[in-house]
């Protein structure tokens, strides 16, 4: 389930941040910070779309770079979070 | 004094206290000032003269702290340019100052090109492009201290601010402009050698570059961050390192009250917190007082031509919560009408400040410079016109009440709407825009571009994608909307007032 929610992630982020460009390089590995994909106040609108999509509770402690920095953190932290996660082909 | 001399007596004074934490690394004061003495000693041997222009465009690394002290004390001028700026906005600086040297970080040297003879780049990981120093090698223990150089009136800054038609214009600061800012600043916030600040304020913008000067002043720390994005780290970082001191922009502010766990007082050491760069609305404020009970709350107001104008004292906050205070001490203000004449109080009219941290002028910019500083009837001496629209309350306290241009305040940034359209105009599919600010809890304002279409199949996505590619993302507008026709006033012009 890692890859597909990866792809939605990047999907979100992609539409987003960078408003469809797909030319600009986004490895899964890359930080969203340290490469000004993601700012403070586009942390706060990509843990509103986990909570919604994937129906978990992000916590304070949980919003720090290891979980948030990078897609493929991103897909961890919520395959941790929301193991049981079903809807993702719908 | 000189700004570098802040430093050598706080090397003297407390030369073993930590002066900036910055990514594990420490420096003391006598660190910091033993490391921009080689940093200067590095710069005069490969070339750089008294006023010569040397632009640092760094990230909130230590480097850049060496990089400000290094060069003023080999008498040269720093130009600090933030990394996130665009292509073309770098670019100016660079045309515009001519810089003999730029001091950047190994990631950014690519984007330096050979726009100066030096390009020196830290913390390279792989081979630095052709003729790219590294800054390292300009580090190397030269053994003595740097000489004293010039003196108070020399420039020590140019720093590059947007215009309202778009045209970047660079403030010059003499050293006793920022040695005033400095003492003054520090003297109000009651800065001692005892506190500890943590900033994620770019040391590019003024409000962030202050806070490295007034903790050096005072023999204190600051601790360096590099963004404000995982609030619960920013806060670790302050609990452990026992921070008394935090500088806000009100973005910040609102992610700090967005997290949900947080109980009153997570930062036990904390004595005050200070806003500035945009107006705090009043449920940050309440949301600030609830959360950080028995902390002072300092309301500011600064532009990058004087870098601070005023503040509120802190116990005013609850009284005016509106309010940014009076002028800095030493500093006088006027609220001016179009015709140049004194307001009553209570009216509106526009800031005009006067005293010794105001700016020099605009470098290269004659007409720039004689528009912002100008004589106010029947009072001496020239003016900063701040172009920022402002009223008195009964005690003579101020309160912001708008622009006289058009410029937004976008999560703390200057952003010019002209500027954002003139890249709309240059996307393809665009006949007409007009961009003008919402309000936003969170960022303060939000941009919002209003477009005639001349291609039907032109869609939000495709203008954003536009905007994101020639813009940073403070200028990148959140929405568009697509009309018929733009709203024109009698000459044919779009009203930007009555398409908002």
């Amino acid at each position: 389930m890692t890859d597909a929610v990866k792809t939605e992630i990047r999907s979100f982020i992609v539409e987003n941040f960078l408003f469809g460009d797909t030319d600009r390089p986004l490895d899964d590995d890359m930080s969203l910070i340290e490469n000004d994909v993601v700012d403070s106040t586009g942390i706060l609108e990509l843990v509103s779309f986990l909570e919604e999509r994937y129906g978990i509770a992000v916590a304070d402690a949980d919003i720090v770079p290891a979980n948030l920095d990078s897609i493929a953190r991103i897909a961890a932290y919520v395959a941790h979070k929301a193991p049981g996660e079903q809807r993702l082909a719908g | 004094m000189r700004v570098e001399d802040m430093l050598r007596r706080s090397a003297a004074a407390v030369p073993d206290k930590t002066a900036l934490v910055c990514d594990g690394t420490r420096l003391s004061h006598g660190e910091l000032d033993a490391l921009s003495d080689r940093l200067a000693a590095g710069l005069a041997a490969r070339g750089l003269r008294p006023g010569d222009r040397v632009v640092v465009l760094m990230e909130n690394v230590w480097e850049a702290a060496v990089a400000v002290f290094g060069i003023l004390k080999a008498g040269g001028v720093f130009c600090p340019v933030n990394p996130s700026a665009p292509e073309d906005s770098l670019r100016f600086v660079l045309d515009n100052t001519r810089p003999h040297a730029v001091l950047t970080q190994a990631r950014f040297a690519a984007r330096c090109g050979r726009a100066a003879p030096l390009i020196a780049a830290a913390r390279a990981t792989a081979a630095l492009p052709e003729g790219t120093t590294p800054l390292e090698d300009l580090l190397s223990p030269s053994g003595d201290a740097a000489p004293a150089v010039g003196d108070r009136a020399d420039l020590a800054m140019i720093i590059h601010t947007s215009g309202s038609t778009g045209v970047a214009k660079g403030a010059m600061m003499t050293h006793a402009n920022m040695v005033f800012a400095t003492c003054t600043i520090g003297a109000y916030l009651e800065n001692s050698a005892d506190d500890v600040v943590l900033s994620a304020l770019p040391l590019s913008f003024t409000y962030g570059l202050y806070q490295l000067l007034v903790a050096v002043h005072a023999g204190a720390t600051l601790v360096l961050h590099k963004s404000f994005a995982f609030p619960t780290e920013v806060l670790e970082t302050a609990r452990r390192e026992g921070v008394t001191g935090l500088p806000l922009v009100p973005t910040m502010a609102a992610v700090l009250l967005k997290m949900k766990d947080l109980r009153p007082g997570p930062v036990p050491t904390l004595r005050y917190i200070t806003n500035a760069a945009a107006a705090l609305p009043s449920s940050h404020i309440e949301g600030l007082t609830a959360l950080f009970p028995g902390v002072k709350l300092y309301s500011m107001y600064g532009l990058t031509e004087c870098a601070r104008a005023t503040f509120l004292a802190p116990e005013e906050i609850g009284r005016r919560p509106g309010s940014v205070g009076k002028a800095l001490p030493g500093t006088e203000f006027l609220i001016i009408d179009d015709s140049g004449h004194q307001v009553a109080p209570g009216e509106t009219g526009e800031l005009v400040i006067q005293g010794p941290h105001v700016m020099q002028g605009y470098w290269q910019d004659e007409a720039a410079t004689r528009a912002a500083l100008r004589p106010v009837q029947g009072r001496s001496g020239t003016w900063l016109h701040t172009g920022d629209l402002f009223c008195t309350d009964d005690e003579g306290y101020l309160h912001f009440v708008g622009r006289k241009d058009d410029m937004l305040k976008v999560r703390g940034e200057k952003v010019a709407p002209r500027q954002v359209e003139a890249v709309l105009h240059a996307c393809p599919g665009v006949a007409e825009a007009v961009v003008v600010g919402r309000p936003d809890l969170v960022s303060g304002h939000v941009l919002h571009a209003v477009i005639v279409r001349s291609s039907p199949t032109l869609g939000e996505r495709d203008v954003l994608r536009h905007c994101a590619r020639a813009l940073p993302d403070v200028m990148v507008p959140k929405s568009v909307e697509f009309r018929d026709e733009l709203p024109k006033t009698a000459s044919g012009k779009v009203a930007r007032r009555l398409v908002a």
